[in-house]
Order: C-alpha cells, then sequence, then structure tokens
C-alpha cells in the first residue's frame, strides 16, 4: 500500500518562494512579538505614505492665516504652525519624505559598501589595503558632520541629502562585508570552486557575495534607524530638505528660529514621529539581526 | 606600551593627511568654483562683476593652481592661523578659541555623565536580569536609543520655559569668567547628549556583563566564597569596562555631529553653531578650517581610545 504523504513534509522543491517566505514571517512572528509590532509599524507607516493625501484632512502647504498657532482642536487634530497649516496634515506627508530619503540612502550606501567590500575582502593585497585607507579617511568624519559638508558641497535638496546620507553609512558596511568575506575566502567550498578553474568575478558573485547577504540585510535595517536621524537633524540644522517641504526635522527646525517661546504641539508631534519610527526601525533591526543568526550579534554590535 | 603608542601614531599620520586632502578638494573642486557658489547664489548679498571676481580670487590667492593653495592651506593650519570669515572679516582662529571651549565641555559633561547614568545602570540590570528593574531599564534604553537629541534639547527647553519659566542665558560666559552662568549654560545641552549615549552605554554595559557574569572565573570566584560585591566589582566591572569603551569610543562621531544639533536646539553659541551659521552663509574658508577642526578632533580622540584600549588590555598592546 502506498503512504500518503504528510503535507507537513513535503520535498522543498515543492514549496513556492512566496510560501517560504511566508513561513519565514510566520516563525518570525513567533519568535519575536517586540520585533513583529516593529515591523507592522514600518508596514503601517508606508501605507501612511502612500495614501498620504487620502489621509490628510488638508493640503499639507496650505497656509490659512485666520488659524495660526492654534492648539490641537476639533478641526486641526494636532493644531496649526506659524502659518496656520495643519500639523497632522504634515507629519502625515512627512512620512513620504522620511522613508524614501531612508530607504534610498540606506540602500545606495549599504549597495556600495557591500559591493566594495565584497571586491576588497576577495581580492586582498594593494587594492584591500588601499581601499581601507580610504575608509579610514571616510570614517574620520562625524557622520553627521560628512553629510554636512557633502551638502554644502552638492547644495540641499532632497537627491542630495539621500547622496549625503548614504555616504555615511557606505564605511561600515565595506568594514563588516568585508570582515565577513575574509572568513568565507578560505572556505573549503570555494577552494573546491577554485581547484575547478571558476575565475574570481564568478568566485565572488556566486560563492563569496550569498555568505554576507544576511548581514549586510541587517545592517542595513540597524542603518535606516541612523538614516532617519540623520535626514531629519541636517532638515533641522537648515541645510537639508529645502522648506516648505513637510520633512519631520524642517518642521522641529522651523519652531526654533519662529518663536523663543515655542507653543508644545509644535515640538511634541513631528518629534515624536520621528522617534516612533527610528525606535521601530532599531526594534525591527535587533528582532532580524537575532532571528536570522544570532551569531552576528557580536560582529555587527 | 611606547612601541604601541608610537604605532598608533604612526597609523594617524597618513589619516590625518587624508582627511586635509578629502576636505581641501571637497571644498575647491567638486562645486567649481568656490566664489561662484557665494556670489551667484540669489540669496547672496551681491553679485561681483568679473574684474571685481578676479580680484577677490587674487587676494584670497585661488588663482593659484590647487597644489600651491593646498600647501599655503596647511602652512597657515601649523601657523595656527585658520584666515579670516569672508562677511565679519574677524580671524576665524579666534572664533575657534572662544567657543571651542564651550563646545568641548559640553561633550565631555556628556561623556561623564553617559557613565555615570550608563555604566550602574547596565551592571545592576545585568545582575537582577529579567527583574521589573531590568524591564524598566531596557525600556529606558529602547527609547533613548531612538529619541534624536535634538528633539530631546527641544523638549527640556520647553519644559524649563513653560514650566520653570526659566532660560539658560544665550551668549558665551567661559568657565574661568563665571563657573555658575558658564555652567547654566553647558548643563542642558550635556544632560540632553547624555542621556543618550547613556543609553548606549548601559545597552553594552548589561550585554558585556551578562558574558561576564556566565564565564568560568565569576563561577570560580563564587565557588571559593567571594561576597557578591567583590564578584561584580573585582571580575565583572573589570571585564565589562572594555566593551564599554569600545561602545562609547564608536559613539564619539555621534556625539560631535549630536553636539552640533543640540547647540542649535539650545541655541548655545559654540563652534557647531558657528559651523552651521558658516554653512548656510557659503563662509567658505571657515566651513573648511572647522570641518577641519571636527575631523582632527575626532581623530586624536579614536587615538586616545586606541590608547586606553592597549593601557586596559596587556592582549591588545602585544598583538
Amino acid at each position: 500500500m502506498q503512504a500518503t504523504p504528510n503535507p507537513a513534509f513535503r520535498p522543498l522543491t515543492d514549496i513556492g518562494r512566496w510560501e517560504r517566505l511566508w513561513n519565514a514571517v510566520r516563525r518570525f512572528r513567533t519568535v519575536s512579538t517586540l520585533g513583529s509590532v516593529a515591523l507592522v509599524a514600518w508596514i503601517l507607516l508606508f501605507v501612511i505614505a502612500i495614501a498620504a493625501p487620502i489621509l490628510s484632512p488638508y493640503p499639507p502647504n496650505e497656509a490659512d492665516y485666520s488659524a495660526v498657532r492654534q492648539g490641537p482642536s476639533v478641526t486641526h487634530l494636532l493644531g496649526t504652525d506659524n502659518l496656520g497649516r495643519d500639523i497632522l496634515s504634515r507629519i502625515i506627508h512627512g512620512a513620504r519624505i522620511t522613508l524614501l530619503v531612508s530607504v534610498t540612502s540606506v540602500f545606495l550606501g549599504d549597495a556600495i559598501g557591500f559591493v566594495w567590500g565584497v571586491i576588497s575582502g576577495f581580492l586582498g593585497r594593494r587594492f584591500d589595503l588601499f581601499s581601507q585607507r580610504v575608509i579610514d579617511i571616510l570614517m574620520s568624519f562625524p557622520s553627521l558632520i560628512l553629510a554636512l559638508m557633502l551638502l554644502v558641497v552638492l547644495g540641499a535638496g532632497i537627491e542630495t541629502v539621500i547622496v549625503a546620507i548614504a555616504s555615511t553609512q557606505i564605511p561600515a558596511a565595506t568594514r563588516i562585508t568585508r570582515s565577513v568575506v575574509l572568513s568565507v575566502r578560505e572556505a573549503m567550498y570555494v577552494e573546491a570552486a577554485r581547484s575547478i578553474g571558476v575565475n574570481n568575478l564568478r568566485l565572488m558573485v556566486r560563492h563569496v557575495a550569498p555568505q554576507v547577504a544576511a548581514p549586510i540585510l541587517v545592517v542595513a535595517t540597524l542603518h535606516l534607524g541612523g538614516a532617519i536621524f540623520a535626514e531629519s537633524a541636517l532638515s533641522f540644522l537648515g541645510l537639508g530638505i529645502p522648506p516648505p517641504a513637510p520633512s519631520w526635522g524642517n518642521m522641529l527646525g522651523g519652531v526654533t528660529a519662529a518663536a523663543f517661546k515655542p507653543p508644545w504641539w509644535l515640538v511634541v508631534f513631528p518629534g515624536l514621529a520621528i522617534t516612533l519610527t527610528i525606535m521601530a526601525a532599531n526594534l525591527f533591526g535587533d528582532a532580524l539581526r537575532d532571528f536570522l543568526d544570532p551569531k552576528l550579534r557580536q560582529r555587527i554590535d | 606600551m611606547r612601541q604601541y603608542i608610537l604605532q598608533r601614531l604612526l597609523i594617524a599620520i597618513p589619516t590625518v593627511f587624508g582627511v586635509t586632502v578629502l576636505i581641501f578638494l571637497a571644498m575647491r573642486v567638486i562645486p567649481g568654483d568656490p566664489l561662484q557658489t557665494i556670489y551667484t547664489e540669489s540669496t547672496g548679498a551681491y553679485i561681483l562683476s568679473e574684474e571685481e571676481l578676479a580680484e577677490v580670487r587674487a587676494s584670497l590667492g585661488l588663482d593659484k593652481p590647487l597644489w600651491q593653495q593646498y600647501l599655503s592651506w596647511m602652512g597657515q593650519v601649523f601657523r595656527g592661523e585658520m584666515g579670516y570669515s569672508f562677511w565679519t572679516k574677524d580671524p576665524i582662529s579666534q572664533m575657534i578659541l572662544r567657543r571651542g571651549p564651550i563646545s568641548a565641555q559640553i561633550a565631555i559633561f556628556a561623556v561623564v555623565l553617559s557613565w555615570l547614568f550608563g555604566v550602574p545602570i547596565g551592571l545592576l540590570s545585568a545582575w537582577f536580569r529579567n527583574s521589573w528593574a531590568d524591564q524598566v531599564s531596557r525600556a529606558g534604553i529602547t527609547i533613548f536609543l531612538a529619541v534624536p537629541s535634538f528633539w530631546l534639547g527641544l523638549l527640556i527647553i520647553l519644559f524649563t520655559v513653560l514650566v520653570l519659566t526659566w532660560r539658560p542665558p544665550l551668549t558665551i560666559i567661559q568657565f574661568w569668567e563665571d563657573p555658575g552662568a558658564n555652567f547654566a549654560i553647558v548643563a542642558l545641552p550635556s544632560i540632553t547628549l547624555g542621556l543618550g549615549l547613556g543609553a548606549a552605554t548601559a545597552r553594552m554595559a548589561r550585554s558585556a556583563a551578562l558574558e561576564a557574569l556566565f564565564d568560568d572565573y565569576v563561577r570560580t570566584a563564587r565557588a571559593k566564597g567571594l561576597g557578591n560585591s567583590l564578584i561584580i566589582w573585582r571580575h565583572v566591572f573589570k571585564n565589562a569596562m572594555l566593551p564599554v569603551i569600545t561602545s562609547t569610543g564608536l559613539a564619539l562621531g555621534g556625539l560631535l555631529g549630536g553636539t552640533v544639533s543640540v547647540e542649535k536646539a539650545f541655541a548655545v553659541p559654540g563652534l557647531g553653531s558657528l559651523m552651521v551659521q558658516g554653512m548656510q552663509e557659503r563662509d567658505w574658508m571657515m566651513i573648511q578650517n572647522l570641518v577641519l577642526v571636527y575631523g582632527l578632533i575626532y581623530v586624536f580622540v579614536n587615538l586616545l581610545v586606541d590608547l586606553s584600549y592597549g593601557l586596559l588590555d596587556p592582549r591588545i598592546r602585544y598583538s
């Protein structure tokens, strides 16, 4: 008699990519409650950002001089600023800038760091030595100050802010990638592949780089919080996203300029949005690190 | 130890050289002509005619080849001169000397505070792990790691202005002129930065102490009947310190950047607010030299952190 196959023990090839992803998500949910809450918060943020025009009660840059600096009320849930612009609407639209800048800059910076780190660690020798000195120099600037200098050079704007923040992420991403590559490079399977005549490029792409995927993913997630902080700090200093764009940092920067005795709602709400977003990014990053590989903790911390 | 110090110093020299070259190139090569960025900005004060532009350029030495400009800049820096602010004509070195101490005080106090908060909280949290106190401190750490320092600063100002109806003075008062007033300026920014830094310290202290607590030497110490305080002090604390110093060292870059934004939040006339002002006004010599100052401070502080490892851990010294 032929045994009916147990549905729980299907061969791996039967399980599709999406199903595997879904299974991973389910496992993640059971392992880390806090991380899952953070993930949901980020998904929610994406939804808010996409649906901003529908969700926000007013256009974000519409000044209403009959309702200047009003406290939270039914018509303006989070109050209005010095030009009578609705704070809630500006925060909702600000989510777009925050997400766009943080996600793109982290992707750009860590992708460059990843490629650079793989090449530098794998090739070694002179290229590696040279790269390490360049990274040393980039790391000799406090990241916010490096970003500020680049912004002065490139001019303020959303693209330049992305480039500036991405540049500050490159050194760390390169260092971590390189350290993983150094330990993988000598592995037996790399040796074996080399011995059957696989060339350097293919070795790097097919055999070494995939090993760094998990660490760089975690690094990128942990960089998100830093990128959000950097964007808001740069805008707060008046050198980031040019006003009147409703960036959260801009909203806080306007407060100190506008009033010696700032209305509390202008300070509290945008800052709360920044803090909660950074916290969600940090918590998700920590949980992802523990989930993918607890051993990463030492290398990345 | 002497060899270790020499070796570290030798590594720092090419880094400092690279830092100066990077700043120099960034300021000259990428934006085209630095004067163009000052004068053609529509918000700028005025637009010069061609002859005037050439004259100003010659007076600043910008008509010379790049390597000569670089060498003359380096010569200036070595002589302790840093040129003049483009707009106010004040000597930049004077401004740095006047505003630097306040920023340095804020940064140093912040580090000291972060250790005063962070280390005990981290150690206790590890010792009483999973108790309610541990839970509370971990929640606090998570929060303060996420709160942007400049926002925390704004909240503190809001509180002092609205509730205490008091605001720190907005001028520069050096410590040697009036310690009390100086403290009033420096205290709140230091606390603001110290809380964030302290959270990072506490987190590292907790995980390092947890690791040490389960190590063999602690079990041995316990087995031979050592009291709790001796175990914590002699064995756990000492071994947890190195990662804590590392984490502080890594956080110092963030701290230096943090002073810039916190100075703006508190309207403290420090080095950071000078740099930001210079950047907004495109005061180009000022930007170049202040970024250099921050870079040099950071390299120097990292050198100190490296040396302190060598001092605390013989294994590093001899490897």
